[in-house]
């Protein structure tokens, strides 16, 4: 086992974890913000998937899909906070995840009257098709780009957060709302802006996994588990969490596919366990809220 | 009722006339179970019926009385069936023995399971028992030489089963149901058992209020560990149940697709009520039987009005019906 190919296996794991970092952040974002964990959220990126497909055949370009169905499915994800999750604030924080669970049966089930049940080939666009000599090796030139989008989205997420004033309202917001209802922000508003983010989040995610994945209504109930054990990891409510347990988890898993690929799909399963035993509330998780 | 260290448990209300019958919970059950095959359309749906009841009720203790969220129970019904399977076709063990030896090996799973995701509250707990339940169902599919992986388990048919020197053709799916219903019975006297027991509301405290439970002295954690093994050891029987009925086990019974069925069925019976997860599954798969007949997509609608039922039917069709007639918490 030459060091090559490590090194090799090493970026597709970052690739991979991309994707999960991606598609965590947006549960992360909303958990910390509404309270609320939204079991759709494995659906809405398949459906993600899904419209990003259409959106490319239907402009014949892969790019308005990539730009085009986060924002769709955003705003999707914003009808279903101000339709159905907004009249559950207030109750047992059970029943927002109980109704986006039923949700998720709907929207699984939806997209299989339109598109069928069987899976559909997601091409990768022309312009990324291939491999790039990296001088140790050949890699997909396809997951480079999916490494340099997520930096560029992660860097302008933090940039939003951090330097901004809606940022500033969004993070003060996270931290007690009350506080500013009382001091006249519209916190309803924020919240439906901060859902819609998070469902755009995972459609992105969604988008991004079509090439490497194939298309096909189960998958997101695969990640949805994938999304649950890297925020249980990273901590729920914590951004810089969910990227590191991302990155750890997809490192994790093509590493163990190249020395045992049997254990590959247990391998982040033993990982959440672990780290429950030993800081329940997550790597990076605030202690008393969750654990 | 009072707890063993002298303090009172349960304020009982003067006991009506209705009251009085419903003290007999477990045996009023068992009458309506009994004559449930005429009842329904079809054998086939009632011995399902009792099936996923059973299954549904052990997840009621941890759901409905406890209060803890788990999106995981499909492991315990899955391993209740494996365990069974395994243990009749691999190892020639008499059925019976196998039941039992297969719900002790499904506990000593949710021992596990329970040890790591009781340490964790409130929505955490929900992911963490989805996450290990999947860590199950993919142990599963990878241990192929043992469960069959995406094939599932085969082999182990039992058609004939003796009863006290009794020969019972087990293919006869009258017989089959009454066989089935001795150990639904079984399972709801131990539920009983345990609802009316301290412990049974310790649990309930736990579920008001977690911190005040603490405060008078009661180890919360250990009490959660003890109800989600025993809820575990409940489901697991009913996929004992499972693998009797269908002398096959198919991998989604580890699915967390199951997992959420058990949640939809609670919720549709109604949780924290005796017989509310009997009324949930007879609810679901008739409304399963009945969309099927003409879509093939019936999910879209159970799933549609699983939605209509957290928005305005929170507590299920039994759970509602109990409050319209006005039978108080502790008589459910």
């Amino acid at each position: 086992m030459d060091l090559s190919l490590i090194i090799m296996q090493l970026l597709s794991g970052i690739a991979l974890g991309a994707v999960l970092v991606i598609t965590a952040l947006g549960l992360t974002i909303v958990f910390g913000m509404l309270g609320v964990v939204n079991f759709a959220h494995g659906a809405l990126f398949m459906i993600g998937a899904y419209a990003g497909l259409y959106l490319a055949s239907l402009t014949g370009s892969f790019w308005w899909g990539l730009l085009l169905a986060p924002i769709l499915i955003g705003a999707f994800g914003m009808l279903i906070e101000f339709v159905l999750i907004r009249r559950l604030y207030g109750r047992s924080i059970d029943d927002p995840l109980l109704l986006t669970f039923g949700l998720s049966y709907v929207l699984v089930e939806g997209v299989r009257i339109v598109f069928g049940s069987d899976g559909i080939p997601f091409p990768t666009p022309p312009q990324l098709i291939g491999v790039l000599d990296l001088g140790i090796g050949f890699f997909p030139r396809y997951r480079l780009f999916v490494i340099a989008l997520v930096a560029v989205v992660l860097l302008a997420l933090w940039l939003a957060l951090e330097k901004t004033r809606i940022g500033l309202i969004v993070r003060a917001g996270a931290r007690d709302p009350t506080i500013m209802q009382v001091l006249g922000v519209d916190i309803g508003r924020v919240w439906l802006a901060i859902f819609g983010l998070g469902v755009g989040l995972a459609a992105l995610g969604g988008v991004l996994a079509g090439p490497m994945r194939s298309v096909n209504p189960e998958m997101g109930s695969l990640v949805l588990a994938e999304a649950f054990v890297v925020t249980v990891i990273g901590g729920l409510g914590s951004i810089v969490g969910a990227v590191v347990a991302g990155l750890m988890v997809g490192i994790s898993i093509s590493m163990v596919a190249l020395f045992a690929p049997e254990m590959a799909t247990i391998v982040m399963f033993a990982l959440m366990a672990v780290v429950l035993l030993i800081r329940p509330q997550g790597l990076f998780g605030v202690r008393g809220r969750t654990a | 009722m009072t707890h063993p260290s002298g303090g009172e448990v349960l304020a009982k209300p003067a006991p009506s006339g209705l009251d009085r019958i419903l003290d007999h919970r477990v045996l009023l059950s068992i009458v309506v179970l009994a004559i449930l095959p005429w009842l329904l359309p079809s054998k086939a749906l009632a011995v399902n019926v009792l099936i996923y009841g059973v299954v549904v009720m052990g997840y009621n203790l941890l759901f409905g009385y406890t209060g803890l969220l788990s999106f995981g129970q499909a492991a315990f019904f899955g391993a209740g069936a494996y365990f069974t399977g395994i243990a009749i076709g691999r190892y020639g063990v008499p059925w019976f023995v196998a039941v039992a030896l297969a719900v002790l090996l499904s506990t000593c799973l949710a021992a596990v399971i329970g040890i790591i995701s009781t340490r964790t509250r409130g929505i955490y707990f929900s992911m963490v028992t989805l996450a290990l339940a999947q860590l199950v169902y993919y142990v599963a599919l990878q241990a192929a030489s043992f469960t069959g992986g995406e094939n599932g388990l085969r082999g182990f048919t039992v058609d004939r089963i003796s009863l006290l020197g009794l020969q019972v053709n087990f293919l006869d799916p009258v017989n089959k149901y009454y066989v089935l219903m001795a150990f639904a019975a079984l399972a709801m006297w131990f539920q009983s058992r345990i609802l009316n027991s301290p412990f049974g509301a310790v649990i309930e405290a736990i579920r008001e209020n977690e911190q005040r439970a603490r405060a008078c002295g009661y180890d919360v954690e250990r009490s959660k560990l003890v109800v989600f093994m025993l809820s575990g050891a409940i489901s697991s029987l009913g996929g004992c149940m499972l693998a009797l009925h269908l002398s096959i086990v198919p991998l989604d019974i580890l699915h967390y697709q199951t997992s959420g069925m058990i949640v939809m069925m609670v919720l549709l019976g109604g949780a924290r009520s005796f017989f509310g997860p009997f009324v949930g599954a007879a609810s679901f798969l008739i409304l399963e039987d009945v969309i099927s007949l003409w879509t093939p997509h019936w999910q879209i609608f159970v799933g549609a009005i699983f939605v209509l039922f957290v928005l305005f039917l929170p507590k299920g069709i039994w759970g509602t019906l109990l409050d319209a007639i006005g039978i108080g918490k502790a008589r459910r």
